[in-house]
């Protein structure tokens, strides 16, 4: 069986060359832009050589991690990626279920349609358009807000926002929000919309108020949505953001507060040229990111949960 | 159905929650667009956010002078429309590929795919890697490095897996081949989700800034959006007047236009195309985005 095995899958792959070729191109493209780049993560472990690229490179072991670890901004740089990532799981995570909840009690369909494909809008939206948005609205000379603030007599004089390193996380958080949160609410309006009806009725019936069927029908059907898309979070706690900090915090004076690992890595690595130095922290978070998420999938597995 | 007094309090503030919020949503563009098309010199004096109070043309006029941005225009018109072909088609195909049960290595090739999903080399091995392909500074950098995209992959080969099986029976007895199934029965019933798939995969390549950002040096050959952060970070109207000699010559004549003007009308040309598509396809996206949450 052995010995004939092999040859016959080979006749099988024979006669479904079409099939596989319609793979192949894929397989082939997948394999140049994400597996010659997996491969190219063992630069962290050398001091990499401009001329002589990875393969004259001298190995240095952990030496690229080390520096990382003792390197004077790692204290800040961990700080912000936490703190970011927990702001916004706390906020911009729960924001879209709210949304979705809230949308679902409009019984007017036209009302209901509107809100949702102006609230879908920002979400189409370039992070670079966004932040103009976000820079024209703080700005010193008559933005938006500095205009009402000095309007209703808040403030003596304009504030600028984004020079503030301590205003830096709630203006972030609060983009992000504005960005997300509609289209965010699709997933959850589907799930909601795949509730069995004549659960609400029987409530209705036994006299439960429109907040008590929320509380006891809605959410309790959707959260295994919430508890997927929850693992998914946890598995990007370090991926606290990129292009919104990088739009956003062009201002140096704001990096102790906005400076994250992708962002630390990408000014390091492209504007330094110090390849295997960024290389290593971007393994550093690759790492912990794939052990976060295996283990938030394995906690959630005991609800009978998993993404796999 | 009739509603308690709680109820109905419940359902009136999130009428007014919700309208409030739309508004909230819609203000930033809006507030952008306003200023694009008020004189710059009068936006300075502040106080403009709903209206236009000195509507005038000007900075659109100025800002289509400029060769620059016209190009960096047309090259992400091209971009997008290049990009999302091929990767609608490769992407389709591969999905439909990997729709098969028959298909030899299925499982291999599905954990194959799916672990690019959650690790990835980031961000310095992939620079090094369109480095040594020469790819940096082409037309190409912008387009082939986002083809086959994994998650666009599951979607429509979730899509694929339900078509009901007769559908492609009777050609496979009149002895079609899989192209011949793939190109004449299953794309034509598949619109919607291609369709879904296509919208988001033109918003990406639109949106796209980083990779013009860090693998093009040529102004040549920027896209709209890298482009922009560029003018944003520095004075448009310098720029803009460096290259171009008759909006020069109409800033020093007349001297209503403003950076920030300058800067909204931009932004406007380059979403403007976004806001006009979107809503059309907004059935459809919402049916994708709930294909692509089902769990196989």
């Amino acid at each position: 069986m052995n010995t004939a095995g092999k040859p016959s899958r080979w006749k099988k792959f024979n006669s479904q060359l079409d099939l596989q070729s319609m793979v192949w191109p894929g397989i082939i493209f997948v394999f140049i832009f994400s597996y010659i780049p997996m491969y190219g993560v063992v630069m962290a472990f050398q001091q990499y050589d401009i001329f002589g690229g990875m393969m004259n490179s001298p190995w240095v072991g952990w030496m690229q991690f080390r520096m990382f670890f003792e390197a004077p901004e790692f204290w800040n740089v961990m700080r912000n990626t936490l703190v970011i990532s927990l702001l916004k799981l706390i906020i911009s995570f729960p924001a879209p279920i709210l949304l979705a909840l809230m949308l679902n009690e409009v019984g007017h369909m036209g009302f209901k349609r509107v809100i949702q494909t102006v609230s879908y809008l920002p979400y189409f939206l370039s992070w670079v358009i966004v932040s103009g948005f976000v820079f024209s609205l703080l700005s010193v000379d008559n933005g938006t807000v500095n205009y009402l603030l000095e309007r209703f007599n808040l403030v003596q004089e304009p504030v600028n926002f984004l020079a503030v390193p301590k205003y830096f996380w709630s203006i972030l958080v609060s983009v992000n929000v504005w960005k997300e949160v509609g289209f965010g609410s699709i997933v959850y309006l589907a799930a909601i919309a795949g509730i069995d009806p004549t659960l609400y009725e029987a409530a209705s019936i036994d006299g439960a108020s429109r907040f008590k069927q929320i509380h006891l029908i809605t959410l309790p059907s959707i959260t295994p949505i919430i508890v997927i898309f929850m693992i998914l979070a946890i598995g990007g706690l370090l991926s606290a953001g990129f292009e919104d900090i990088l739009l956003l915090a062009t201002n140096p004076i704001l990096r102790p507060y906005s400076d994250v690992i992708d962002t630390y890595v990408y000014r390091v690595g492209i504007l330094n040229a110090r390849f295997s130095y960024a290389t290593a922290v971007g393994l550093f978070k690759a790492v912990i990111s794939v052990l976060l998420l295996v283990t938030a999938n394995k906690i959630a597995r005991r609800a009978d949960v998993s993404l796999w | 159905m009739r509603l308690s007094l709680g109820d109905k309090m419940m359902q009136r503030s999130i009428y007014i929650l919700l309208a409030l919020l739309a508004l909230l949503m819609l203000y930033p563009f809006w507030n952008a667009l306003v200023i694009s098309f008020n004189l710059g010199s009068d936006t300075a004096l502040g106080g403009v956010t709903l209206w236009p109070r000195a509507f005038t043309l000007e900075n659109y006029y100025i800002v289509f002078q400029d060769d620059r941005l016209l190009n960096s225009f047309l090259i992400t018109i091209l971009r997008t429309l290049c990009g999302t072909a091929l990767s609608v088609f490769f992407t389709a195909l591969l999905a439909y590929g990997m729709s098969k049960k028959t298909l030899l290595f299925r499982k291999q090739y599905m954990v194959f795919f799916m672990i690019t999903m959650f690790f990835s080399g980031g961000l310095i091995p992939s620079y090094l890697l369109i480095r040594s392909l020469g790819m940096l500074d082409t037309f190409w950098v912008l387009i082939i490095p986002g083809i086959i995209s994994v998650w666009n992959m599951i979607v429509i080969r979730t899509f694929f897996s339900a078509l009901p099986e007769g559908l492609e029976e009777s050609a496979k007895i009149d002895g079609s081949s899989n192209y011949g199934i793939f190109f004449r029965i299953v794309i034509p019933v598949s619109g919607p989700v291609l369709a879904t798939i296509a919208l988001f995969t033109a918003v990406g390549y639109w949106n796209d800034w980083f990779t013009g950002a860090i693998y093009i040096t040529e102004d040549r050959l920027l896209p709209i959006q890298t482009l922009l952060r560029q003018v944003m970070n520095s004075n448009i109207m310098t720029q803009i007047g460096s290259s171009n000699a008759i909006a020069l010559d109409h800033m020093n004549r007349n001297r209503t236009i403003t950076t920030k003007s300058l800067t909204m009308a931009t932004m406007m040309i380059a979403t403007i195309p976004i806001i006009l598509t979107y809503p059309f396809l907004q059935k459809y996206f919402v049916k994708g985005v709930m294909v692509g949450s089902l769990k196989e």
